[in-house]
């Protein structure tokens, strides 16, 4: 196992090309933590949602992938920084379906539901920076 | 990276590689609707077997293929779901209401086979016009 506790990934995000390789980095780090299929998908699943919330709203930021314990339980936490207009009312932003692009309105609620830990600090233009753990069982 | 889309008969079959970026994604479905015309295809099999991230932007597409294929004419089907990116799509919310999916290539083969008659009027065991079978 190559994944120490001091890793740390960071991946600069400013297009889809760019969502790929996050997701590739994060499911690479969370196999080396012992991370199994369906959760290694589901990890991949987070990065590509929130990177794409970058990409979409901020136009450019950072993933920045991490392990993490936590009373003896190890996990990957996967934080999403931009420094674009941030989210003026996170808590409608977690709402199933509401969007202010024309998706569906699932990556943050949805990406919500696929982790154990789920944190937004959003300053309406000053950024956003969504932190998301998951724990491995 | 490009997805080879394969024409089999009536069929048009696009089969996803590993890792497909958005623009990827668009390409696919804009070479889909204009070859559904240019082949005169009767259906089309999207096959995402090898595909382990299925995120809101890729089922978003998936559905609009398959909505803008009907529009053409012709029929999708969707196979080859992984269990897992399966979970991950509910977990999600991302149900491809309305799309139909078949669990690998030969069931979707037959699906369309179903849906659109082309073997039966092949093996001319359907009357053409009346849409009854010839004893």
């Amino acid at each position: 196992m190559s994944a120490s506790k001091e890793t740390t990934i960071r991946v600069l995000v400013e297009s889809d090309v760019d969502i790929v390789v996050a997701r590739q980095q994060g499911r690479t780090l969370a196999c080396e933590l012992g991370f199994l299929s369906t959760d290694l998908t589901i990890i991949a699943t987070v990065i590509s949602e929130l990177a794409r919330n970058i990409v979409l709203y901020a136009q450019k930021g950072e993933i920045v992938l991490s392990c993490s314990s936590q009373n003896g339980k190890l996990g990957i936490v996967i934080m999403a920084c931009d420094k674009g207009p941030g989210i003026p009312n996170t808590m409608l932003a977690m709402q199933d379906g509401y969007s202010t692009s024309r998706s569906y309105g699932l990556g943050l609620p949805g990406a919500k539901r696929l982790v154990d830990d789920f944190e937004i600090i959003s300053k309406s233009g000053q950024g956003t920076t969504v932190t998301a753990k998951k724990w491995l069982r | 990276m490009e997805v080879p889309i394969l024409k089999q008969g009536h069929y048009l079959i696009a089969t996803f590689q590993a890792e497909l970026s958005d623009a990827d994604l668009l390409r696919l479905r804009d070479a889909l609707v204009t070859q559904v015309g240019k082949f005169r295809s009767r259906g089309v099999i999207v096959d995402v077997t090898v595909l382990d991230v299925m995120d809101s932007f890729a089922s978003r597409t998936l559905r609009d293929i398959a909505h803008m294929i009907r529009l053409r004419g012709a029929e999708t089907v969707i196979v080859g779901f992984q269990p897992e990116v399966a979970f991950a799509m509910v977990q999600l919310g991302l149900t491809l209401e309305g799309v139909p999916t078949a669990l690998d290539l030969e069931e979707g083969l037959l699906y369309l086979d179903q849906k659109t008659k082309v073997r039966e009027y092949e093996l001319g065991t359907l009357s053409r016009g009346r849409g009854k079978p010839l004893s």
